[in-house]
């Protein structure tokens, strides 16, 4: 029957029939998965949150020693600290309280991959979201703060979910935190121009 | 079926007249008599079988205050905070609309917590009842997005912060985890692209899905009928005339019994509404009167009281990918509660003491999270909540053990009901 190519009246061909419909199912899907594209895609940043993402310049002359500033950039609060000599010398002493000391599983540019998580031992520079669920840290700076316990070095500490981390934005054991703060990519211009945003001067043009 | 008295579609009405034209174009007979009239339930329901039926006019609410609402709120990073303020101060009974919404959502979730434990207390999820559950369960999940999704949108401060603790959830999703939390805000942090998208899902995707699950969980109720205190099957007792010997017509009977529940329901409701609309910050949080400031967060921040439970696990552990588990867990542990309940009985009057034990552990614990997730994250908190949430996850989890070693009490033949003197 199949092979003389003709079909009694009443028969079904079984597999012809699955055959058809799997194949209309199938372009179906493919169509449905294609039309979902422009769908999706309508999620992401739009062209003006990603202009509105670009490098932003800090003038550090405003800062004393000890104080911090915020600025944003990519709706993030980013915090510049400038550190004290103590408030350097301070982040030696607790690496076994720390869950990340060396900052091996956090995320930060190459430049700031070492104890003191800056360019320069002066300057911190830190995104002020919190790694564990993007609350602001509180800025915590004095030793031994009657909230965080006698052996508080100083740092920052969350207000929701109480995540502690030292002045080089590590985080303490027993923080639902995990990893360090982040730091974003940032230049040094000259001594007063900070541009967070970029790895180089040059970036920056 | 013997339990329709008239065949179906034969009006009762005067022919020729409009409810006889009707009748010949809609069904509305056949509804009545197989959804009201003809839909017998069982007849020793108490007081815990009143809030299904108030969640529906809860939803009402809801939805009625809500398409008000839409009238005059403005969706936008610099427009939701004042046009609420708008509403509140200068549209015409604007602040009772937005009252009986925000009381609305906070009585939605004691409404439907109540429901819920109705269905633990009397086994209501078991055979033949677990799509039934399974639908109510997503339904409890589709609300909980959309009263987060609402709470965004005034654009409080703490309305900024709770979208942004709860999109930063998803951040911990191995691998994709960054990308999609930045697709879900639609920008590099919460903005105006977060808030339009919550408002478009707010007020027309999620309540439809809401809806269509509503209607799924009635029409599953109406296939396997009403369970009840006792966890009998009232089916499997017929009478001669082929009618549930323990059953009584929906209506007029339990129409007129839920009048009276949602009597009471809502004298309640309007005592919150017109003297304590923000129940000293536990329906309306304080922090929400000041408008969103990315650079301020609020101390403590804790989302609304319904959340509150999931949100002290989440807190309790001290890593972030696995507090986000137990979060998760601890929601969908509800789901599985048909198959992890291994009991020969329905009714918890017929169990034995541990499944009295751990129900009764499992509303502490709910109880004393609700509590703590509304604290300050003090090292205390922390710890507490850690030792509650081994109770919370023991009661679901434990269950195919104790609900087989423990001894039962014999389950009578037929309901238990004696009518009022």
């Amino acid at each position: 029957m199949a092979d003389s190519g003709v079909i009694a009246d009443n028969a079904v061909d079984d597999s012809r029939r699955k055959f058809l419909l799997s194949a209309t199912v199938a372009t179906g899907a493919v169509g449905v998965a294609f039309t979902a594209v422009p769908f999706i895609a309508s999620w992401t940043p739009s062209e003006r949150a990603r202009a509105l993402g670009a490098p932003v310049d800090f003038d550090l002359s405003k800062l004393e020693p000890g104080q911090m500033a915020t600025v944003i950039w990519q709706r993030q609060p980013i915090y510049i600290v400038r550190r004290t000599p103590e408030m350097v010398a301070s982040l030696a002493g607790h690496d076994s309280r720390l869950k990340d000391p060396k900052s091996e599983d956090s995320d930060q540019p190459p430049y700031a991959t070492n104890q003191m998580r800056s360019r320069v031992a002066d300057y911190l520079v830190l995104i002020g979201v919190c790694t564990h669920l993007g609350c602001l840290p509180k800025q915590r700076f004095d030793r031994g703060n009657p909230e965080l316990g006698a052996d508080w070095p100083g740092g920052f500490a969350c207000p929701c979910h109480g995540s502690r981390f030292d002045l080089a934005g590590r985080v303490f054991e027993g923080s639902p935190a995990s990893v360090n703060l982040k730091v974003p990519p940032y230049a040094l211009a000259d001594a007063r121009k900070l541009i967070v945003g970029v790895n180089d001067v040059k970036g920056a043009a | 079926m013997a339990a329709v008295v008239k065949p179906p579609g034969e009006p009762t009405a005067k022919p020729g007249g409009l409810r006889a034209w009707l009748y010949k174009r809609l069904p509305i007979e056949e509804f009545l008599e197989t959804q009201l009239t003809g839909y017998f339930a069982p007849k020793n329901f108490n007081v815990w079988y009143f809030f299904g039926f108030i969640a529906i006019v809860v939803l009402v609410i809801q939805l009625v205050t809500g398409i008000y609402l839409t009238m005059f709120y403005k969706p936008g990073e610099a427009t939701s905070f004042d046009s609420v303020e708008f509403i509140m101060r200068e549209v015409n009974s604007g602040w009772l609309i937005r009252y009986l919404h925000s009381t609305g959502a906070s009585a939605f979730f004691i409404v439907v917590y109540l429901h819920m434990f109705r269905a633990l207390l009397y086994g209501s999820y078991k055979a033949p009842r677990e799509l039934l559950w399974v639908f109510g369960m997503l339904v409890y999940l589709a609300l909980m997005a959309e009263a987060f999704m609402g709470y965004v949108l005034p654009w409080g401060n703490m309305s900024y912060w709770a979208a942004q603790v709860i999109v930063n959830v998803f951040g911990v999703i191995p691998g994709i985890g960054p990308g999609l939390v930045e697709w879900i805000r639609g920008d590099y942090g919460i903005a105006d692209s977060t808030l339009n998208r919550f408002f478009a899902l707010h007020v027309a995707a999620v309540p439809l899905g809401l809806l269509l699950l509503v209607v799924l969980h009635l029409v599953a109720l109406r296939r396997t009928g009403s369970s009840n205190p006792d966890g009998i099957e009232i089916k499997e007792k017929l009478g001669a005339d082929g009618k549930p010997l323990d059953g009584i017509p929906f209506h007029p009977y339990y129409t007129v019994k839920d009048t009276f529940g949602i009597s009471v329901f809502l004298v309640l409701f309007a005592i919150v509404v017109f003297f304590v609309p923000t129940l000293n910050g536990l329906f309306l949080e304080h922090a929400n009167f000041l408008p969103a400031d990315p650079l301020s967060t609020p101390e403590p921040i804790t989302p609304s009281w319904y959340f509150t439970p999931y949100y002290a696990m989440l807190r309790a552990i001290p890593n972030q990918r696995l507090g986000a588990l137990v979060l998760v867990f601890g929601v969908m542990s509800y789901m599985f509660l048909p198959w992890l309940d291994r009991s020969p009985v329905k009714s918890m009057r017929y169990r034995g003491w541990l499944s009295k034990a751990f129900l009764t552990l499992f509303v502490i614990s709910f109880l004393g999270l609700m509590y703590l997730g509304l604290q300050l994250p003090t090292r205390t908190a922390q710890i507490m909540a850690r030792i509650l949430t081994v109770p919370y996850l023991a009661y679901f989890w434990l269950m195919p053990f104790y609900t087989r070693w423990e001894r039962c009490k014999p389950v009578p033949e037929r309901v238990r009901f004696h009518a009022h003197g």
